[in-house]
């Protein structure tokens, strides 16, 4: 075991794992709670497009990504407030127009795009330390909004008109808000791959909701049933030798697995008394 | 008498075809309007102007400052399985102070279940809001529009769903209120509460208002203003009497 965590890349890893359940742990929580799960999709399949500039422009393709996923993340937002449009119908149109940027780009960038598989599944053992400063950079921001602001949020997010009533700067921070699920979908892109992303966003979040009714335990449940998760999916991933995006989100399900019968026989028990 | 919404020459539509014209209505502290009018009349219209939410297309709504407004809705645009206890939905009643801490404080829980004891709820405080009976959330929502101690109260349409005993136990809360308090009322059923209210704004396009509570066919007839009179069992009511002809 300590032969496992004298790698620098092992380390890198967890310390990885740890920023992003922390940081998806929060915003999964506001994107399940708002029914945001469809549009983080999209955000994460159309970055596709900006992944594939990035590699014909010579840039880092996350640059790219970030800022086609910030692109549409906002679009969405901004077009829903218009009831005339059909947002699952645009979502999936973006969701696949960036899909197809993606593939036109790289198929003109010159050479063979070496590491697209790791873009597609996610690697979280090829992991920089320049990487861990970029997402330690956006936990602090995350953590910036939320801390002040989170029962804002909370009541905002709750019943939107209502808290238009109320004098509440309700756009900017459903602005910000989707800013932040896009960066957090983008940047995570790294770790568990575009197909995969959306995962760390929704399963310790829907663990956490068997359990509790409140948004506060909720996101503090889904930052630990997202850590523990990601650790056990490492610790497969290393010895196993199988890719860790798709080893990390085995693991998170078997912990929703797990949950859904302990609590269904505590139910069933509390019935007979 | 303060004035606390002084409406002057409204006109809005959502097309082309105006849905309110030339609307005039003041409100002051301690009214208590009944607004009628048929369904598409331009009710809850003329309230979401109020509320900030539509820009009238011309005319003023003009509000005193800092006025602090609780509102109950006529539909509801939340998600039923929105994580959020009974308790919280009330205390999200007091966004508009701007004040809300991170954590709840002390004082607001007091306050919280002092105004779930009005509504009949305080057992179902910590429950989820999407666990509750259409009635039982309606009595939540008339909850968060009080926390506030608000200065002026608008309901639209506050008994649907709601059972006919919490209805009269409704119309008694809202005339202790009313001691503080500006009332607007709408309802296509103010027969109900005719006892209770003030004064009458008929709305159907164009907004006549009646400075007394007393309806007439003629003002039905009239103002194109129809209304269900009609009521059931031990209501307190007023049977008002007819213009001299």
């Amino acid at each position: 075991m300590t032969g496992f965590l004298s790698y620098t890349f092992i380390q890198n890893a967890l310390l990885a794992s740890l920023l992003g359940s922390i940081t998806a742990g929060i915003i999964g929580t506001y994107v399940v709670s708002r029914r945001m799960v469809f549009i983080t999709g999209g955000i994460t399949h159309a970055s596709f497009g900006g992944l594939g500039l990035g590699f014909l422009l010579g840039i880092n393709p996350l640059i790219g990504a970030a800022l086609f996923g910030l692109m549409s993340g906002l679009g969405v937002e901004y077009l829903s407030k218009y009831q005339k449009i059909r947002e699952d119908s645009v979502i999936a149109m973006l969701w696949s127009l960036g899909m197809a940027l993606g593939i036109i780009f790289i198929s003109l960038a010159p050479g063979y795009a070496p590491n697209l598989m790791s873009y597609l599944f996610g690697n979280i053992l090829s992991v920089s330390s320049a990487d861990l400063q970029v997402m330690a950079g956006l936990m602090l921001l995350v953590l910036a909004l939320f801390i002040p602001f989170f029962r804002l949020i909370q009541y905002v997010t709750f019943d939107e008109e209502f808290a238009r009533t109320s004098r509440i700067p309700v756009s900017l921070f459903k602005y910000l808000l989707a800013g932040m699920v896009a960066l957090t979908a983008v940047l995570y892109i790294r770790v568990a791959g575009i197909i995969l992303v959306l995962s760390l966003l929704t399963i310790p979040q829907n663990t956490a909701l068997l359990l509790s009714n409140n948004l506060r335990k909720i996101m503090i449940m889904a930052i630990i049933f997202g850590f523990a998760g990601s650790l056990a999916g490492l610790i497969l991933s290393y010895y196993l030798n199988i890719p860790s995006g798709a080893s990390i989100i085995f693991s998170l399900t078997i912990i929703y697995l797990l949950v859904s019968v302990i609590k269904s026989i505590t139910n069933r028990q509390q019935k007979k008394v | 008498m303060t004035k606390l919404v002084d409406i002057q020459d409204l006109t809005f539509g959502y097309s082309t075809e105006p849905v309110l014209e030339g609307i005039n209505l003041t409100i002051s502290r301690n009214d208590f309007i009944g607004m009628i009018g048929p369904n598409g009349g331009g009710k809850s219209t003329l309230i979401r102007i109020i509320l900030g939410l539509l820009q009238p297309w011309s005319g003023k709504v003009l509000l005193t400052p800092s006025i602090n407004i609780g509102y109950l809705p006529q539909y509801h645009s939340f998600d039923s399985r929105f994580p959020i206890s009974v308790e919280e939905v009330v205390l999200s009643g007091l966004l508009k102070t701007g004040k809300l801490t991170s954590r709840i404080k002390s004082t607001e829980r007091r306050k919280a279940a002092e105004v779930l004891h009005k509504v009949g709820m305080e057992p179902f405080a910590k429950r989820s809001i999407g666990d509750l009976s259409g009635g039982q959330m309606q009595r939540v929502f008339i909850g968060r529009a009080l926390i506030s101690n608000p200065d002026l109260l608008i309901l639209d349409e506050p008994a649907t769903y709601v059972d006919n005993r919490f209805e009269q136990e409704l119309y008694q809360l809202m005339e202790t209120i009313n001691e503080t308090t500006a009332i607007l009322l709408v309802s296509h059923d103010v027969g109900q509460i005719l006892s209770s209210i003030k004064t009458i704004a008929c709305v159907n396009r164009r907004l006549h208002y009646h400075p007394n509570n007393k309806i007439t066919e003629e003002i039905l007839e009239s103002y194109n203003c129809p209304i269900d009179l009609i009521t059931h069992g031990h209501v307190p009511h007023r049977v008002l009497h007819n213009h001299p002809q």
